[in-house]
C-alpha cells in the first residue's frame, strides 16, 4: 500500500470511506426492526383512516334511526348487513362510521395533549437540567406538586367547574401529563450539559438560549420522541377512561371510551358493541407503543 | 527584554462551596489558590500536575467560563472586567481532551467548524464555506469531510475538527487541555506536530495542560508545576527538566515510565494519597508526601523563591 505517500496523509482510510452514510444506516436499521415496522404500519393506517374519515365511513356517524337499531355485524347475520358492515348501535347509528370518527377523536386528543404537555414538560426539564442548583430545586418542587395531584380527581373537578367537553379533556390532560417529560428531559439535559461540546460552545461565546435550543436540544430530541409516544398512548387511554365514566367527551360525539360506556348494557347480547371500540383502543395504543420503542432503538444508536 | 504577555493570571483564586449535607452546611474547596501565571506572546507554556490539582479550573478561569473568586485575568495586559464572554472568545479558544464529547454529534463537521463565525457574525454564508474549506486544509482533512458527521470520523480526525473550530477565528491564545491524552499513541504525535506547525504558521500562543511530561517537554518553552491549587515551580522547560528544584517536580520527573520493562514501575516515594482539597494539610500543602521535608514544612507556608527566572515554592530554597 502507498499509505506512506504524502498524498495520502490526513486522508481517510478505506474503512471510513466504506462506512455508509448515516441515512443509509438508519434505513437499514428501520427495516431490521420488525416491531417498529408493525407499529408504524398500524399507526399510519389509523392516522390515514382518521384523516380521510369522510371517504372511508359509509354513513353519517350521527344519523340515528330506531328502526335499524342494534343490527348485527356481518359475521352474525348474513342478510341485513350489506349497508352496515359492523352493525348499528342502540339508536341505529352505523358502528363502522362511529369507529372511524372515534379514531379522529382519540388521535386528536393524543396529539394535542402531547403538544401541550410536551412543551411544558420539556421547557421545565431542560431548564432544570441545564441550570441545576436553585432552579432545579424549584422545578423539582413543581414536579412533586404535580405528582401529588391525581389526574382523575382533577379532571372530575374541572368537569364540574367548566362542564364536560372535548376542550376541557384536552386542557386537563395537557396540563397534567407533563411530569414524565420534565423528569426525563431534566436527567438527559444534565448529562448533555457536562459534555465538552457545551463548554466549547460557551467558550465560543454562544448565548445560553442558543446553547440550550441549538446545541443541547437536538441531542435530547430522540428521547423526547420516545417519551412523547408513551405519553400519547397514556393520554388516549385516559381520555377513553374519562369518557367511559362520563367525565370526558359527551354524547353524541363518537369517542371510543364513550362507545364502550354506551354498549355496556348490551354486553351479553351484543358483545361487539364493546369488543369493537375496545379492539380499536388496543390496536392504537399497541401501535403507538411499538412505534415508540422501535423509534428509540432506531434513533438512539445514531449517536455513537 | 520585557516581552508582552498575551495572557496573564494575577493572584487568581477560585473557591467552590461544597455541600456536606442538609444540616452540616457547606465547606470551602480552594481549587485554585493565588495563582499567578504569565503566558508570553508566541510562547508555549506547559502546565503539569496531578488530577484534581486545579489545572482545569484554572483553564476555565482563563477562558472566562468560570469567574475567579479573587484575582484578575489580564488579556494582552488589559483586565478582564468589562470584557464580555464574546470578547474573550475571540482572543482565547480551547481544545479539549476528549474529541468524542467535544463535538456535537447532531451537527455536520461544516456546521461545527463554522459555528464561531456564525455566532460572531463574521462574513456571510458564502465566505463561511470557503473559510471552512481553508481550515480543513490547514488541519490536514480532506474537503469532503465537511458534510460528514463526527460519528463517521476517527478520534484523530475529530481532534483535527476541534482544532479547526478553535482556530477559525484566529485567536491569540489557545488553551489545550490535555489535547492528546484521549487519542491513540500513534495519533498523538501527529496532533502534537500539527499543533506545533499551526503555532509557527499562525503565530499562536499555547497553554498546554497535561499530565504527560513527555508532551510538555516536547512542546513547551516554559513549564509550571501545579500542586493542590498552587503553582509550586515554574521555569524554562529545559531548566526544569534538567535540574528540578521542588521535591514534587523531582518526584513527577522520576515517575516517567521507561520503555524497558525490566526496570518496573518507578518509585516516586509519593505514596498513593492525594490530600483532600476540602481539608488541606497545614503549612506547605505537599509536606505529608515530601521525601525531604524539614520541621518548618508542617507549620509555615513556603514563600515563592525566585532565582534566574526559576521559581520554586519550597522551604529548602527560601532559607
Amino acid at each position: 500500500m502507498k499509505n506512506s505517500s504524502p498524498f495520502l496523509r490526513g486522508r481517510q482510510t478505506a474503512e471510513e470511506i466504506l462506512e455508509p452514510r448515516p441515512m443509509a444506516k438508519l434505513r437499514r436499521r428501520v427495516f431490521k426492526n420488525h416491531s417498529f415496522l408493525i407499529g408504524a404500519v398500524i399507526l399510519i393506517s389509523i392516522i390515514l383512516i382518521a384523516l380521510l374519515a369522510p371517504l372511508f365511513s359509509p354513513h353519517d356517524p350521527y344519523d340515528q334511526d330506531l328502526a335499524r337499531r342494534l343490527m348485527n355485524p356481518f359475521w352474525h347475520d348474513k342478510k341485513t348487513n350489506d349497508l352496515y358492515l359492523l352493525g348499528t348501535d342502540k339508536v341505529g347509528r352505523d358502528y363502522l362510521s362511529r369507529l372511524i370518527y372515534g379514531a379522529q377523536i382519540s388521535l386528536l386528543i393524543g396529539f394535542l395533549t402531547i403538544l401541550i404537555s410536551g412543551t411544558i414538560g420539556t421547557a421545565l426539564g431542560v431548564v432544570a437540567g441545564y441550570f441545576g442548583g436553585r432552579v432545579d430545586m424549584v422545578v423539582n418542587f413543581i414536579i412533586n406538586t404535580r405528582l401529588a395531584m391525581p389526574v382523575f380527581l382533577v379532571a372530575m373537578a374541572a368537569v364540574v367547574a367548566f362542564g364536560a367537553s372535548l376542550h376541557v379533556v384536552i386542557m386537563v390532560l395537557g396540563l397534567f401529563l407533563w411530569d414524565r417529560f420534565a423528569v426525563v428531559m431534566r436527567s438527559i439535559t444534565m448529562q448533555a450539559r457536562d459534555l465538552d461540546y457545551v463548554k466549547a460552545a460557551r467558550a465560543i461565546g454562544c448565548s445560553t438560549p442558543y446553547i440550550i435550543i441549538r446545541e443541547i436540544f437536538p441531542n435530547v430530541l430522540s428521547s423526547l420522541t420516545v417519551v412523547a409516544t408513551v405519553e400519547m398512548a397514556n393520554a388516549i387511554l385516559l381520555e377513553a377512561a374519562l369518557s367511559f365514566l362520563g367525565f370526558g367527551v359527551q354524547a353524541p360525539t363518537p369517542s371510543w371510551g364513550l362507545m364502550l360506556n354506551e354498549g355496556r348494557e348490551y354486553m351479553f347480547f351484543s358483545p361487539w358493541l364493546l369488543a369493537l371500540p375496545g379492539t380499536g383502543l388496543f390496536l392504537l395504543v399497541l401501535a403507538i407503543n411499538l412505534f415508540g420503542d422501535g423509534l428509540r432503538d432506531v434513533t438512539l444508536e445514531r449517536e455513537r | 527584554m520585557k516581552q508582552e504577555n498575551a495572557l496573564e493570571a494575577v493572584n487568581v483564586s477560585c473557591v467552590f462551596r461544597i455541600n456536606q449535607g442538609l444540616l452540616k452546611g457547606s465547606k470551602p474547596l480552594v481549587a485554585v489558590n493565588g495563582v499567578s501565571l504569565q503566558i508570553q506572546k508566541g510562547k508555549v507554556v506547559g502546565l503539569v500536575g496531578e488530577s484534581g490539582c486545579g489545572k482545569s479550573t484554572l483553564a476555565n478561569i482563563l477562558l472566562g467560563l468560570q469567574r475567579p473568586t479573587s484575582g484578575d485575568v489580564l488579556y494582552s495586559g488589559k483586565t478582564a472586567t468589562g470584557f464580555s464572554n464574546r470578547h474573550i472568545a475571540r482572543r482565547i479558544q480551547p481544545i479539549f481532551q476528549d474529541p468524542y464529547s467535544s463535538l456535537n454529534v447532531t451537527k455536520t463537521v461544516k456546521s461545527i467548524i463554522s459555528l464561531p463565525l456564525r455566532i460572531h457574525k463574521i462574513g456571510d454564508a458564502a465566505s463561511w464555506d470557503s473559510k471552512v474549506n481553508e481550515m480543513l486544509d490547514l488541519v490536514g482533512l480532506p474537503k469532503r469531510v465537511a458534510e460528514s458527521y463526527p460519528s463517521q470520523l476517527s478520534g484523530g480526525q475529530r481532534q483535527r475538527v476541534a482544532i479547526a473550530r478553535a482556530l477559525i477565528m484566529r485567536p491569540e491564545v489557545v488553551i489545550c487541555d490535555e489535547p492528546t491524552s484521549a487519542l491513540d499513541v500513534s495519533v498523538q504525535s501527529q496532533i502534537l506536530n500539527l499543533l506545533q506547525d499551526l503555532r509557527l504558521e499562525l503565530g499562536l500562543t499555547y497553554l498546554m495542560i497535561s499530565h504527560n511530561l513527555a508532551v510538555v517537554e516536547h512542546m513547551a518553552d516554559r513549564v509550571a508545576v501545579m500542586y493542590l491549587g498552587r503553582i509550586v515551580e515554574e521555569a524554562e522547560s529545559a531548566v526544569l527538566f534538567k535540574e528540578p528544584k521542588h521535591p514534587y517536580t523531582r518526584a513527577l520527573l522520576s515517575s516517567v515510565l521507561t520503555p524497558d520493562p525490566r526496570l518496573g514501575v518507578p518509585d516516586t516515594q509519593l505514596g498513593t494519597i492525594f490530600p483532600n482539597p476540602i481539608d488541606p494539610p497545614t503549612g506547605c500543602s505537599f509536606h505529608p508526601r515530601c521525601a525531604s521535608r524539614i520541621d518548618i514544612c508542617s507549620q509555615k507556608m513556603p514563600a515563592p523563591h525566585l532565582e534566574k527566572q526559576h521559581m520554586a515554592e519550597c522551604h529548602l530554597f527560601s532559607k
